[in-house]
C-alpha cells in the first residue's frame, strides 16, 4: 500500500533520515520505534508532505505528491504529535474540520456516528470547547478528527505522549479498533513495548537509519531490542 | 476653531491609513502573519500611481488600481521567497523588504532619489475625500465578504493552528500568499491615494516607523476584527492631530494610549469581536434582561 524507498531528509547540514525504506501493507499496523531524535517524526512528516525530502514515496503504486493538502486528498492523514487541535472550537466543530475536503454529507454523518461510537467521551463532550479537554481527550479528538477525513492510511505520531498509563491502554485499544474498521495504521512510538504488542510489523529507527525490522512478535523477543528499548537486562 | 479644510484633510489621511490597515488586518489579524514592511508596499503603489498620472496622464482611479496591482505582484514574489519562514523570521524578512524598498527608491534618479517626486497632480479636498470614502467603503465590503467566506475561515484556521490546518488538507501556503497579496493590493492603492493627496512623495515617508504605526493600529484595534481596525485607524490618526497643540508631548500621549490599551485589553479594543447591529442589540437585551434573568445572558 505504502512504499518508501531510500528516503533522505536534511535539516540544513544535518542528515536526519539516511536512506530509509519501509513497506506498509493494507490492513496492518506497522510501527516505527526508536529513541528521541531518531527521525521517527521526520519520517511521518515526509510521508505527509510537510517537509522536503529526497527519495521515493509510493502510495498504491503512485508517487505521492509533495504537498500536504494533496496527500490528505489521496487518503492519508496524519495525527500530529502533541494533540494539535483547534482549541477555540467545540469538539463537534473540530471533528467537522476533519471532513474539510469532503462533501458527501451522508457519509460524513455516518463517520460522525462511528467516531462517537469509538470515542464515547467525545460524544459526552460534544459541545465543549476543545481547549478545555484533558490531555487524553484531546488526543482522542485529534485521532477522531483524523478519521473524519475518511483516510485509508493513518499516520499516528506518538499517541501515548504525556498520558497516564491507564489512558495509554485505552488509546492502544482504540488503535486496534481502528484497525478492525479496515484502516491501515503507521504508528510512531517511544513506548516500544506497547507499540510492538499491538503491531503486525515493526521497524527500529536509530539515528536516521533502519537498524532492524521484522514481525512485531519477533522483535519483541529479540534480545538486543529488549535491552535497548524494553528495559530488560539479559545476562 | 478647526476649519473644515483642516478636518477634511485629517479625514483623508485617516481613510488612507484605514485602507492599509484593512489589508494588514487580514494578514495579521485573520491569518496570523506579522508584517513590518507594509510601508514598502505603500511606497510601490505610491510611486507607480504617481508615475502613471504624471508621465502617462492616466486617470486617477486607473492609476491607483495599477499601483495596487504592481504592489500585489511584488508581494507575490516576496511571498514565494519568504512565506515558508516561520513566525518571527517572516516578520524580519518583511522588515528587510520594507527598508530595502525605501533604499532602492532613495537611489533611483528616475524617481527623484531621496529628494522625492514633486508635482503630482492633487485634487480639491472635498472631491478627494469623496473618492477616499468611496474606495474605503468598497474595501470594507469586499473584506467582510472575504472574511465570511470559506476562504476567510480557512485563513482563520491557519492563524489558530497551522499544523492542524495542514493535517486536515488546507493549502496553507496558498492561503498565506493570497492574504499577503490582498493586503499588498490595499496598501498599494492607499500609497497611490497618499501621493495624490500630498502632491509629493519621498522615500523617507515609507520608512520602518510607518510600517510599525500600521501594525500598532491593527493590534490596538484588536486582532481578528474589522470594526476594531476601523476604530483603531480613526482613533490613532486623529489622536496626534487633536493633541497637536501640546506639540512635543503629543507622541508621548500617543504612546501612553497604546500602552494603556495593551495593559487593560491585551486583545486590543475589539479583539476578535465585530460591532454590528446584531451585536449591539444583543448587548442592549442583555443589559435589560440581566437584572431579572441572569442565566439568559450566558446562553
Amino acid at each position: 500500500m505504502l512504499k518508501v524507498e531510500d528516503l533522505n531528509v536534511y535539516y540544513g547540514g544535518i542528515h536526519a533520515l539516511r536512506g530509509v525504506s519501509i513497506d506498509v501493507e493494507q490492513g496492518q499496523i506497522v510501527t516505527i520505534i526508536g529513541s528521541n531524535g531518531a527521525g521517527k517524526s521526520s519520517l511521518l512528516n515526509a510521508i505527509s508532505g510537510m517537509i522536503k525530502y529526497n527519495g521515493l514515496i509510493e502510495y498504491e503504486n503512485k508517487t505521492l505528491p509533495h504537498h500536504a493538502h494533496k496527500v490528505v486528498k489521496s487518503g492519508i492523514c496524519q495525527v500530529p504529535e502533541g494533540r494539535v487541535i483547534f482549541a477555540n472550537l467545540t469538539v463537534h466543530e473540530n471533528l467537522k474540520m476533519g471532513a474539510y475536503l469532503r462533501n458527501d454529507l451522508k457519509k460524513i454523518q455516518e463517520d460522525f456516528e462511528r467516531v462517537y461510537e469509538l470515542f464515547p467521551r467525545l460524544k459526552e463532550r460534544e459541545k465543549q470547547i476543545a481547549g478545555t479537554l484533558s490531555g487524553g481527550e484531546q488526543q482522542m479528538l485529534a485521532m477522531g478528527r483524523g478519521l473524519m477525513s475518511a483516510p485509508e492510511l493513518i499516520l499516528l505520531d506518538e499517541p501515548s505522549l504525556g498520558l497516564a498509563p491507564l489512558l495509554i491502554n485505552t488509546i492502544f485499544e482504540i488503535i486496534l479498533e481502528i484497525k478492525a474498521m479496515g484502516k491501515t495504521i503507521l504508528l510512531v512510538e517511544q513506548n516500544a513495548f506497547k507499540a510492538l504488542s499491538i503491531a503486525d510489523k515493526a521497524y527500529v529507527l536509530e539515528q536516521g537509519q533502519i537498524t532492524a525490522q521484522g514481525s512485531a512478535s519477533e522483535l519483541l523477543k529479540d534480545e538486543t531490542i529488549q535491552e535497548a528499548y524494553l528495559g530488560k537486562k539479559n545476562k | 476653531m478647526f476649519s473644515w479644510y483642516y478636518i477634511s484633510g485629517i479625514l483623508i489621511l485617516t481613510g488612507i491609513n484605514l485602507l492599509t490597515v484593512l489589508g494588514l488586518s487580514l494578514l495579521t489579524g485573520f491569518t496570523g502573519l506579522f508584517s513590518f514592511g507594509h510601508a514598502g508596499f505603500m511606497a510601490i503603489g505610491a510611486y507607480t500611481a504617481a508615475t502613471m498620472t504624471m508621465q502617462f496622464h492616466m486617470p486617477l482611479l486607473l492609476a491607483l488600481l495599477l499601483g495596487g496591482v504592481v504592489s500585489m505582484l511584488v508581494s507575490l514574489i516576496i511571498g514565494r521567497l519568504t512565506l515558508n519562514l516561520k513566525g518571527d523570521y517572516f516578520c524580519i524578512a518583511t522588515l528587510g523588504f520594507g527598508e530595502a524598498t525605501r533604499l532602492i527608491l532613495d537611489n533611483v534618479q528616475y524617481f527623484g532619489g531621496s529628494r522625492g517626486l514633486p508635482g503630482i497632480p492633487t485634487y480639491e479636498n472635498n472631491e478627494y475625500l469623496a473618492i477616499v470614502v468611496f474606495i474605503n467603503v468598497l474595501a470594507i465590503v469586499a473584506m467582510v465578504f472575504l472574511i465570511r467566506s470559506r476562504h476567510g475561515r480557512n485563513m482563520v484556521a491557519i492563524r489558530e493552528e497551522e499544523l492542524a490546518s495542514q493535517a486536515i488538507g488546507i493549502n496553507v501556503f496558498r492561503y498565506k500568499i493570497t492574504s499577503l497579496a490582498i493586503s499588498a493590493l490595499y496598501a498599494g492603492v492607499a500609497g497611490g491615494l497618499m501621493a495624490h493627496y500630498l502632491g509629493y512623495i519621498q522615500p523617507i515617508m515609507f520608512q520602518l516607523i510607518k510600517s510599525t504605526e500600521l501594525t500598532i493600529i491593527v493590534i490596538f484595534g484588536g486582532l481578528g476584527s474589522i470594526t476594531g481596525s476601523v476604530i483603531g485607524a480613526i482613533v490613532l490618526t486623529f489622536l496626534p492631530e487633536v493633541l497637536r497643540t501640546f506639540f512635543q508631548w503629543r507622541l508621548v500621549v500617543y504612546g501612553a494610549a497604546v500602552i494603556l490599551i495593551m495593559i487593560t485589553r491585551p486583545q486590543g479594543l475589539m479583539g476578535g469581536k465585530e460591532l454590528n447591529l446584531k451585536a449591539i442589540w444583543r448587548w442592549v437585551k442583555r443589559r435589560r434582561g440581566g437584572a431579572e434573568n441572569d442565566s439568559s445572558a450566558i446562553s
